[in-house]
């Protein structure tokens, strides 16, 4: 009896119920995130609109290359964060990494080395932190918010310390600076490209699926056997190195390394940008695509506040107010999808 | 299937401790190809650990592990299942923000491009899709959520994903605890059929050993990390299984008294 039964679906598609088979029902969850990328994205017009009317500056060349050059590097940081958030662990340290990384790329100039491996030791340097944070993490079981906490601290003493707390010039050739972000186009494509390779990473690949599984179930993802402390530090090495590669291109864009640039805000505006964009703090869900739009949000609310001669302090108050707002919709999204409801 | 050994499994004197607590003391048992092992006891017995020692989830503190005859030293779930062993968890080890068909092929995914690892959507959906229809299990879309499924719903899904594996030895973890009892009989239909074509050996670990008991060739009962009774079902029945677990309720509750 079974047999025939079985037999009779072997080569067919799934049975569908008695009712008639709903749509994909992923489709509604990405839907959803599609929509959540769409009202960013909206919410993005809607605020450049009012900023061109207000300010007919706004859309001018040089102040879009402004904008530009602010959300670029937010964006390439949150790449990283939204992987290390979506594995469900977080990395406060990055904006340090984001300060460290040009002055070891200096140091090594300064040594008479070429400038690409310069840059591939700074790079370097920011792996090795990044590699630090998983291994306390998931080897030592410390909690990421501590770890990447004392990291923030040891960095950023580090950095003072080697660079006497004073600025330095980055020294290479014109083609080198043109490419590393000396205009705002450069800086958009290193963004727009870093984006779309990831965005394909997070959803296509085998390490993109592996690190939703080991933050959507930390523990059934262990059962089938997803290594996932070994995603999980490289979820961290790549976060850190994207703050590395964010801070070499601002400091060719500057023309000048500051060991007091990037840091904590930094850092705050790459989770941000995460977190406005879709990303939940409960691991499992984001999206690589909406963190480059946040982080444009984020560019555009800055960038057109400084235009209408809004002040830094209450620019920050505004910002803060729109953050708290994301994060309460975020924690209700959190608690919805613990239900199972999303 | 001529040269593939008899017994499956053989487990010598096998006991886990972790730090202070001893999960599983001096277990003992053999199940050959095309049986059905039922596995009981109360909560906190020591059944989750014992499967998971024969996963490769958990290393045995002391004991042999024997597959297809041969002593192995499982050093992970990866090996493990290399081996031929394939395992439901309990807590189902699916993946809510995932669709079925990618939890089906969790951890092994077939991909292209090498190192890259980009999965290979397509094949995933139409294998996941065939397989399920195969083993008659009832889902919207193998492109839904996992979230948006039942809970039985999910646990044919676990079900059908260890099945898929041609594996020696199948574990089911309370393979019916969140379903109801039409859920249930489906998955018992799968194990039946499984169990008729003879090609593995299966242990169900089950709380409700009434719902099990037909599918079963032989039961064995667990109680402070110990195998307390092991028979073939032919030679006991439901009531006495009843009659066991309410002697291990009366003691417990003799005990409670007495403290
Ligand atoms: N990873 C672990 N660490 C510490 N104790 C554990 C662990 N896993 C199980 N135990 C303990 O081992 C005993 C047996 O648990 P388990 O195998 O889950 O029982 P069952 O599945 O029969 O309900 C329990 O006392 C449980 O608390
Ligand atoms: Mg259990």
């Amino acid at each position: 009896m079974n047999d025939q039964t079985s037999a009779g679906t072997a080569s067919g598609q799934t049975r569908t119920g008695d009712k008639p088979a709903r749509r994909p029902l992923s489709g509604a969850g990405i839907f959803f995130l599609r929509q959540r990328e769409a009202s960013i994205l909206i919410a993005g017009i809607l605020l450049v609109i009012y900023f061109q009317i207000s300010s007919s500056a706004f859309l001018s060349g040089p102040n879009l290359g402004n904008l530009v050059q602010y959300s670029a590097t937010t964006a390439i940081i949150a790449a990283g964060e939204v992987f290390v958030l979506v594995c469900g662990e977080l990395d406060l340290s990055v904006g340090m990494v984001y300060a460290l990384t040009p002055f070891v790329m200096f140091f090594a100039v300064s040594a008479g080395l070429p400038v690409w491996l310069a840059v591939i030791l700074g790079l370097l340097a920011a792996a090795v932190v990044g590699l630090i944070n998983g291994a306390v993490t998931t080897l030592l079981k410390v909690p990421s918010f501590v770890t990447t906490l004392g990291m923030l601290f040891l960095i950023n003493g580090f950095t003072l310390t080697i660079s006497g707390g004073f600025p330095v010039q980055p020294q290479a050739g014109a083609v080198f600076t043109g490419i590393f972000g000396a205009n705002a186009l450069a800086l958009m494509a290193w963004a727009v490209v870093i984006a779309l390779l990831f965005q394909f990473v997070l959803k296509k690949t085998r390490w993109g699926l592996h690190t939703v599984a080991t933050g959507g179930n930390p523990h059934g993802a262990a059962e089938v056997g997803i290594k996932t402390k070994t995603i999980k530090t490289g979820n961290f090495v790549l976060c850190s190195v994207l703050g590395g590669l964010a801070g070499i291109l601002d400091a060719f864009r500057i023309g000048s390394i500051d060991p007091l640039s990037g840091g904590t805000e930094i850092m705050f505006a790459a989770i941000a940008s995460a977190v406005i964009g879709g990303t939940l703090l409960a691991g499992g869900v984001g999206t690589i695509l909406g963190a480059l739009l946040g982080a444009l949000v984020l560019g555009i609310l800055k960038d057109g506040f400084t235009l209408l001669g809004v002040s830094a302090y209450t620019f920050d108050m505004i910002l803060g107010g729109a953050i708290l707002v994301t994060m309460v919709i975020n924690v209700r999204l959190t608690l919805l999808k613990e239900r199972g409801g999303l | 299937m001529a040269e593939q050994s008899r017994e499956v499994l053989r487990a010598e004197h096998i006991s886990k401790s972790f730090g202070q607590v001893t999960a599983l003391k001096d277990i003992s048992m053999h199940l050959n190809r095309g049986e059905v092992l039922g596995l009981l006891g109360d909560n906190g017995a020591g059944k989750s650990t014992l499967m998971k020692i024969f996963t490769g989830f958990h290393q045995p503190t002391s004991g042999k592990l024997f597959l297809n005859g041969r002593e192995v030293t499982l050093k992970s779930v990866a090996h493990g299942r290399q081996m031929g062993v394939e395992c439901v968890y309990q807590d189902l080890a699916l993946v809510n923000e995932i669709n079925v068909y990618r939890n089906m092929f969790l951890q092994r995914e077939p991909t292209r491009g090498g190192f890259l690892g980009i999965l290979n959507d397509r094949a995933m959906r139409k294998a996941a899709s065939e397989h399920l229809g195969r083993i008659g299990v009832n889902i919207p879309s193998v492109d839904a959520e996992v979230s948006k499924l039942s809970g039985g719903q999910r646990q044919a899904i676990a079900v059908a994903r260890s099945v898929y594996q041609k594996s020696d030895l199948l574990l089911l973890d309370e393979p019916t605890a969140a379903m109801g009892a039409k859920e249930s009989a489906q998955i018992l239909d799968v194990i039946q059929r499984l169990r008729e074509q003879g090609d593995m050996a299966i242990i169900i670990i089950a709380h409700n050993y009434a719902q099990v008991f037909d599918v079963c060739d032989r039961v064995n009962l667990v109680e402070g990390g110990k195998i307390v009774f092991d028979k073939p079902t032919a030679e006991t029945s439901v009531q006495e299984l009843t009659d066991l677990v309410v002697n291990e309720y009366r003691m417990a509750r003799a005990s409670v008294h007495e403290a």
